[in-house]
């Protein structure tokens, strides 16, 4: 790029180059380094260890697949924590996106002080987990909480919450439909970048509302919505402090009521770090890994295929 | 619901002649419609709002609440005695400041660390062009899908060898090894300020060195002001990482010093969200002064992506 005479070539590269690959590579070292120490090292090391029984303290003793076979046919309890957490994203992620589109759809309507409505919906996100699930635990009380009080009045039933197997998910989706501020926040900017002109040749075609939405808005901001799609659901598959928090406190056992809040990460954790089953809760880890990677080529490629149509449809 | 932003709505200009309305009356309809609307929009957008602040409303009254009224029934909306003292409790019922200067070192630690490695980084994949760039920019990216929990065991192992479990060291040390996401942001947004800058700077025999601190740097403040702020936010939240790493209950964190109200026969309600608002307070002052940047640092990644 800097135009520089090729003289001196050795290796099959002219100084600059050489001088451009130094240049490069020292000022990757430090994140270089890190992918070799805190990145590929501990994956590399974590799937070896899936195959064996390992304490973390005498040597990894080989078990071939039988970590993988247990975890898939025998242990109850990863089964449980594999489905809560797939009921929270197949559940409760398209709802989470749907709320975000949907107040971002508000936040952009033309009004004075948007501002401050913007700051009411967006602040949630930002406040930490911990004592916002405690906030959570303490509204959502099924005995006298105000979200039950509430419900009373308008003589709705009340669900236990917390309390209540059945419920307990439930309750955790709404708190994260609370603290979905950032998702809107990638929604309003991409809102704000539709062409005006775009919704104006529509309204002159004689568009309502709806139509708009549905050929403009939507459409436009497809972009934003795979990204928030995979963004969300991969929040969603490592959530951790507000299943500890919601089942009873920091220090309770995890899961509670009935292990409807045993999640994957607890469950990893839980094996890994009170039992000490660091090869067993590598292949959780692994399996994971996998689930995850699954999830986003999917998304990605559903998403190359509607964008494509919709190119083709024009 | 009146959702889709419809076209910016600018009063008819009625230069071309055509128009040949009565203007008067529907220009005064049309305003009260349009008034109308926007009352409309505020109350909407407005009631909702009030819902969503609602739960910070309730946490604030709840920490000013006595022990009796915490869940009286029928509840009280206002307390009908004001018990502030609960701060008072709550800052001495956990080692709060303790925790509190143990929360700042490890973020602020952080932020340094993630500043320094992820713009220098970023400078490499948006400034300089080397062989393998290219390759090494797509190990940034297939980081960031990588699940925490697969890392988390080995690093651990590896840190109990180091004799580092139970220091902060191992909260501190990989923000010093660049961060995938905020490499990202950072490249994006190095991309953005233009190449005469640095290729001058170069002709006049500026060293890379030299470019990146005194040219990109001072441009690039937003955006670092971004990766400060959120690399803080997600730092002073952490439940996880604290809760792997660290032992000794004097070296805790805020969010697992929350775990002293809830103590094994019961929860201490009124102290809990005492001590609930003076940790979420800073966030939300950092908030509010630097409203603007956060969300433009997020959109900035989410559009790009």
């Amino acid at each position: 790029m800097y135009l520089a005479p090729k003289r001196g070539r050795t290796a099959g590269l002219t100084r600059d180059e050489r001088s451009n690959l130094r240049v490069g590579l020292l000022f990757c070292c430090p994140f270089l380094l890190g992918f070799l120490i805190f990145t590929l090292y501990p994956m590399l090391a974590s799937l070896y260890w899936s195959f064996t029984h390992y304490d973390g303290l005498n040597a990894p003793r080989w078990l071939g697949l039988n970590n993988y076979r247990f975890l898939l046919t025998k242990d109850d309890v990863f089964r449980q924590a594999l489905s809560n957490t797939l009921y929270l994203v197949l559940v409760g992620v398209p709802i989470q996106l749907l709320a975000a589109f949907a107040t971002a759809l508000l936040l952009t309507m033309e009004i004075r002080g948007m501002a401050v409505y913007r700051t009411l919906y967006i602040l949630p996100a930002f406040l930490p987990l911990v004592p916002v699930a405690f906030l959570w635990s303490f509204m959502f009380n099924g005995e006298n909480g105000i979200v039950n009080l509430a419900l009373g009045a308008l003589h709705v039933p009340e669900p236990g919450w917390f309390t209540d197997p059945s419920w307990s998910k439930p309750g955790l989706v709404l708190l994260f439909v609370w603290t979905i501020g950032t998702t809107t926040i990638v929604y309003i900017a991409a809102l704000q970048e539709v062409p005006a002109h775009l919704y104006e040749s529509a309204a002159i075609d004689g568009a309502g509302r709806l139509r708009r939405l549905w050929h403009i808005t939507i459409p436009m901001s497809s972009p934003a919505t795979v990204f928030n799609l995979i963004t969300i659901m991969i929040a969603t598959f490592q959530i951790f402090a507000t299943s500890y928090v919601l089942s009873g406190g920091l220090d309770s056992s995890v899961g509670n009521p009935q292990g409807s809040m045993m999640f994957y990460i607890p469950y990893i954790w839980q094996t890994a770090f009170s039992y000490l089953h660091f090869g067993y809760a590598s292949a959780m880890a692994w399996i994971l890994f996998l689930i995850v990677m699954a999830f986003t080529a999917v998304l990605l490629i559903v998403s190359r295929r509607l964008v494509y149509y919709e190119g083709g449809g024009h | 619901m009146a959702a889709a932003p419809g076209p910016p709505r600018r009063p008819p200009t009625g230069t071309n002649g055509i128009v040949a309305r009565s203007a008067d009356a529907s220009a005064r309809a049309r305003q009260r419609r349009r008034l109308l609307r926007s009352v409309r929009t505020h109350l909407l957008v407005g009631s909702l709002g009030l819902l969503y602040f609602f739960p910070v409303f309730w946490m604030l009254l709840a920490s000013t609440r006595t022990d009796a009224e915490m869940f009286h029934f029928p509840p009280h909306i206002i307390p009908q005695r004001w018990a502030f003292s609960n701060y008072i409790d709550a800052f001495n019922f956990m080692p709060f400041l303790q925790y509190t200067w143990n929360t700042t070192l490890i973020a602020g630690l952080n932020v340094v660390g993630t500043v320094l490695s992820c713009s220098l980084a970023a400078y490499a994949f948006s400034r300089v062009r080397w062989h393998g760039r290219t390759f090494v920019f797509a190990l940034v990216l297939s980081t960031m899908l990588l699940p925490y929990p697969v890392t988390v065991i080995p690093l651990y192992v590896v840190f109990s060898h180091l004799n580092l479990v139970g220091t902060f060291a191992p909260l501190i040390l990989p923000s010093f090894f660049g961060n995938a996401f905020f490499i990202f942001l950072l490249r994006q947004f190095f991309m953005t300020l233009p190449r005469e800058l640095d290729e001058a700077a170069r002709i006049d025999g500026a060293s890379h060195v030299t470019i990146f601190l005194r040219i990109i740097i001072p441009l690039a403040r937003p955006a670092l002001g971004v990766v400060a702020m959120l690399t803080f936010l997600n730092n002073w939240t952490d439940f996880l990482g604290p809760k792997v790493y660290l032992q000794d209950p004097s070296m805790y964190t805020l969010s697992q010093g929350m775990a002293f109200f809830t103590g094994q026969h019961e929860f201490r309600w009124t102290l809990l969200m005492a001590a609930s608002v003076l940790f979420v307070l800073p966030i939300v002052v950092v908030f509010l002064a630097a409203q603007r940047t956060f969300i433009q640092g997020i959109a900035m990644t989410g559009l790009k992506g």
